[in-house]
């Protein structure tokens, strides 16, 4: 009776651990969406400027190549962005997988890493085929 | 009684609450722009095979059909963004009504400096 007891009791305290773990997962994603929302905020800014300048001088590869070349600046800002992209999407389509459509725990979380690591690759490798 | 002000009145739509529209906006533009970003990195790779192919995926944007899905891709960014700060400002920000009344004149005269740079650099 008393070992029954305390297996249900160690279980409760798993449990509440586990809850605990995953409150600190996602406070922490809380405040790395809102850290990545803050650079992405002036990123975005940035990106639509070059936009309409860009299209407004006509839009073509010789044009895009010369602009990333001028300046390692541009390399470094299209980095700093894609690495805030790549943080900040995958948090808020796990929110919205959770939410949504009830797709969460370990999977949804690895899905999420997996989508998080994809695009940081895809984003540089654009930035090294457009500036190396 | 709470006294309802006219931008008030102005921003609710039915039942719905203006920021349930704003929610609803940011997160299907969000939801968007996270399906689109792979194929941007996929289609500026192309320059890793050379100007000429990123020259010959960008005669294809000249495509009229892509044309209105890009302007659509930059209303999304625009409307993320725009209710993205939204969010930021309703978390961080204890904000008084003059200080929102403040921000709302800030934003007008960034908007209209924006324009009058858009139309001077045609």
């Amino acid at each position: 009776m008393s070992a029954a007891r305390g297996s249900a009791g160690a279980a409760a305290a798993q449990a509440a651990d586990f809850d605990r773990a995953r409150v600190r997962t996602d406070a922490a994603l809380w405040l790395l969406q809102r850290a990545s929302a803050f650079v992405l905020a002036a990123c975005v800014v940035v990106h639509l400027a070059t936009i309409f300048y860009a299209i407004r001088s006509g839009l073509t590869a010789a044009a895009i190549l010369a602009r990333i070349h001028s300046s390692i600046a541009w390399p470094a800002f299209y980095a700093v962005f894609v690495v805030a992209a790549a943080v900040h999407a995958p948090i808020g389509l796990r929110a919205i997988a959770a939410e949504w459509t009830g797709f969460r725990g370990r999977v949804a979380d690895l899905a999420a890493v997996a989508v998080g690591v994809a695009l940081l690759a895809l984003g540089l490798r654009a930035i090294w085929g457009l500036a190396a | 009684m709470i006294r309802q002000g006219a931008l008030q009145r102005f921003r609710s739509h039915g039942d719905r609450p203006a920021g349930w529209w704003a929610f609803i906006v940011h997160r299907i533009s969000g939801v968007a722009l996270a399906l689109f970003l792979p194929v941007h990195f996929w289609a500026l790779g192309r320059a890793l095979e050379g100007e000429a192919a990123l020259d010959g995926f960008l005669r294809w944007t000249e495509n009229p059909g892509v044309k209105v899905a890009e302007w659509g891709l930059v209303v999304l960014l625009a409307a993320h963004l725009t209710g993205g700060l939204r969010v930021l400002a309703l978390e961080f920000l204890p904000w008084r009504d003059w200080q929102k009344s403040l921000a709302a004149v800030a934003a007008g005269i960034s908007l209209l400096v924006a324009v009058f740079f858009l139309l001077a650099v045609r």
